[in-house]
């Protein structure tokens, strides 16, 4: 039958029976040959890759998992259990890794704000969340309860902020430097636009004096040169310090993402917002930073992602985050030769810390797409 | 144009001469920077008047209705609208701009948010208007516009026409007293030229004070009560729209619209 004679052939209305679909134009096969051979360069890229992956899947799987120890008592009794991966030593450490040297006794005081915070994120980063209004409320007080809960006072036993480290210290300082630099970000974007000189002008030397300067410096200078400033005697927490010139330091990146974002909206949204009488706080609020914001997101989370990597080069001042608790526990003589289980920890927390930022903007994204704009 | 020429009539309804204006400009002169844009612009608008403004590009047109909300700042002479000065006073220009509404060329909808949103948002933060209530009347205006079924809806999901169309809605609902046009045809296919027309027309005759800054004549001879011609600046000649048609007075309006009625 030629195609002439099907397009004659007519059927009543509903009539007309179902025909599979012609071969491989859908189907895994179909993919398949679409996607990774359809051209000779695409078949040898291919095959390269399958080659690539035979030769580095197979054996990291059997020294993670299949000849690895998870319990041993020390690297000599690993050594014997089997020739992968000495997991032993991760899970013999895992709870120093994550509280470091917060009291044992006051430890569910770290898991309970861990917890309350996991509570607090769902209503802001999810928008169909019920009650959400009560939970926003609520993720404002959050700050507040957690450093009640981590630092104590008020019928809680008091813990000094130097005991704080590992996964705990990287957490705080994320946290805090995520939550404060946004905000202090958008407002130096604002007041770099601004029209006062002298609003503009202080928020054009802090962004540039802080991108300026490496994060090191900033905390060099946040560990000792600080205290020649603050009038002797005074005593001003090293973790607070270290707080401030993290979350400065992004804040000034972050003013550079959101002021691109500003600059790409149009001057005509300026304009209609302006000429409904709107004040200069509801038309940015309203108008403006959403769509701002919105162009600005991958930007904005390649700033977190950022400013919580940095988080580990808090080990140069000599606080012990997760990667500083890592590299002293290699001098333990028990479990001497251990760096790369050590190494990968650390890199495997952060990556699932960054890639779930990531795949959360990716998210975002496409859930703020209302069509062309414009 | 049938719907058009049969309502003339009932358009050109009576304006009261003899009240004060609402909106006088005495002496408004404007610089950009060391141009001089603005040539001392005299200009008294009644309630109700709708006026239409033309002129060659550049002759500014935009740049004097923009200042009548302050979009754009004048550096000598007094605006006042609606009893109020036109000054530096932020109090005052947003009071200004809240009686004023403005359709732009290219509408400038706030592409974040539903039709619906951009329609109640300006009631709702000016006006402090229940959201109930603001979107009632959102509805209301959407329906004048014909087009209550996009509310849901957002901008880069309608023809220009509506868009335009919804501009005008969302001018609607913050209750103006005066309604600044520019050029609010111009960005459009002739089809839509003509539905986005029909709803000014309709607007007219509600007997809204209206300012246009437009080229289509068509729109000048049956709705405006006074046509002004623009040209370097100033306001070279007004009149209304039958004897500026057929008997302009300065050549420089004879050559203009020798050019625009071909
Ligand atoms: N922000 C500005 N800075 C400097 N010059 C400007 C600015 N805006 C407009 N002009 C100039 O002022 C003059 C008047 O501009 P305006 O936009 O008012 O003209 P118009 O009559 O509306 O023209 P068109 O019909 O093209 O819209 C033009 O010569 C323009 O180049
Ligand atoms: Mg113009």
């Amino acid at each position: 039958m030629t195609t002439q004679d099907q397009a004659v052939q007519s059927y009543a209305p509903g009539e007309h029976p179902d025909l599979p679909a012609p071969m491989l134009t859908s189907g895994p096969l179909f993919w398949i040959k679409e996607n990774l051979f359809s051209s000779w360069l695409n078949v040898v890229l291919t095959v390269l890759t399958m080659l690539l992956l035979w030769a580095v899947i197979p054996p990291l799987l059997s020294w993670a998992f299949v000849d690895s120890v998870f319990t041993a008592a020390d690297r000599n009794e690993c050594r014997e259990l089997g020739s992968g991966a000495c997991w032993a030593f991760i899970s013999e450490r895992f709870t120093f890794f994550i509280y470091a040297f917060y009291p044992a006794g006051e430890r569910w005081r770290v898991n309970l704000a861990f917890i309350l915070m996991i509570l607090a994120l769902v209503p802001l980063l999810y928008d169909k969340t019920p009650y959400r209004k009560y939970g926003l409320i609520y993720a404002c007080f959050f700050p507040v309860l957690a450093y009640w809960l981590l630092l104590g006072g008020f019928g809680l036993k008091e813990v000094e902020t130097h005991t704080f480290g590992g996964v705990m210290l990287n957490l705080v300082i994320g946290v805090t430097g995520i939550a404060c630099s946004l905000p202090i970000g958008i407002l130096l974007a604002l007041g770099r636009q601004s029209n006062m000189p002298v609003v503009r002008m202080l928020c054009v030397v802090f962004i540039e004096f802080f991108r300026g300067v490496p994060l090191i410096t900033i905390l060099f200078v946040a560990s000792t040169m600080l205290s020649y400033f603050l009038p002797p005697g005074s005593e001003f927490d090293l973790l607070l310090r270290v707080l401030i010139m993290v979350t400065l330091f992004s804040a000034a990146y972050m003013a550079e993402v959101v002021r691109g974002g500003l600059q790409a909206i149009p001057k005509g949204q300026y304009e209609a917002s302006d000429s409904m009488g709107l004040k200069y706080w509801q038309s940015m609020r309203l108008i403006v930073l959403p769509q701002a914001l919105k162009i600005s997101i991958p930007g904005i989370v390649n700033t977190f992602i950022g400013l919580f990597k940095d988080t580990t080069l808090v080990l140069i001042i000599g606080l012990l985050d997760l990667l500083g608790l890592g590299r002293s526990a290699l001098a333990d003589s028990k479990w001497n030769g251990l760096s790369t289980e050590i190494y990968m920890s650390v890199a495997i927390f952060f990556f699932i810390c960054c890639f779930g930022m990531s795949r959360y903007s990716l998210y975002l994204e496409r859930k703020l797409e209302t069509g062309h704009a414009r | 144009m049938a719907a058009v020429e049969t309502s003339e009539s009932a358009v050109k309804s009576s304006i009261d001469t003899a009240s004060e204006p609402i909106i006088r400009m005495t002496g408004v002169h404007k610089w950009y920077g060391q141009f001089h844009v603005l040539k001392n612009i005299n200009l008294n608008v009644q309630p109700r008047e709708r006026i239409v403004i033309c002129g060659p590009s550049g002759s500014g047109k935009s740049t004097m209705i923009r200042c009548i909300n302050r979009l754009e700042e004048h550096q000598q002479g007094e605006i006042v609208v609606d009893g109020v000065e036109m000054t530096g006073n932020l109090k005052n220009i947003e009071a200004v701009r809240s009686e004023v509404g403005m359709v732009f060329q290219h509408f400038n909808l706030f592409p974040h948010m539903s039709i619906l949103d951009n329609c109640t948002y300006g009631p709702i933060w000016v006006r402090h208007m229940p959201k109930k209530e603001a979107e009632d009347r959102a509805m209301h205006y959407l329906e004048r516009v014909r087009i209550p079924e996009q509310a849901n809806k957002f901008p880069g999901q309608l023809s220009g026409g509506q868009q335009q169309r919804v501009a005008i809605a969302r001018s609607l609902c913050m209750d103006p007293k005066i309604m600044l046009f520019d050029e609010p045809t111009s960005a459009l296919d002739p089809e839509m030229i003509k539905e986005v027309l029909e709803t000014m027309v309709e607007l007219a005759e509600t007997g809204m004070t209206m300012l246009c800054v437009t080229h289509e004549m068509g729109f000048a001879r049956t709705v405006a009560d006074r046509v002004i011609f623009m040209d370097f600046g100033q306001i070279i000649e007004e009149n209304e729209p039958n004897e500026f048609f057929s008997n302009a007075q300065n050549e420089r309006t004879q050559l203009f619209l020798s050019q625009i009625l071909h």
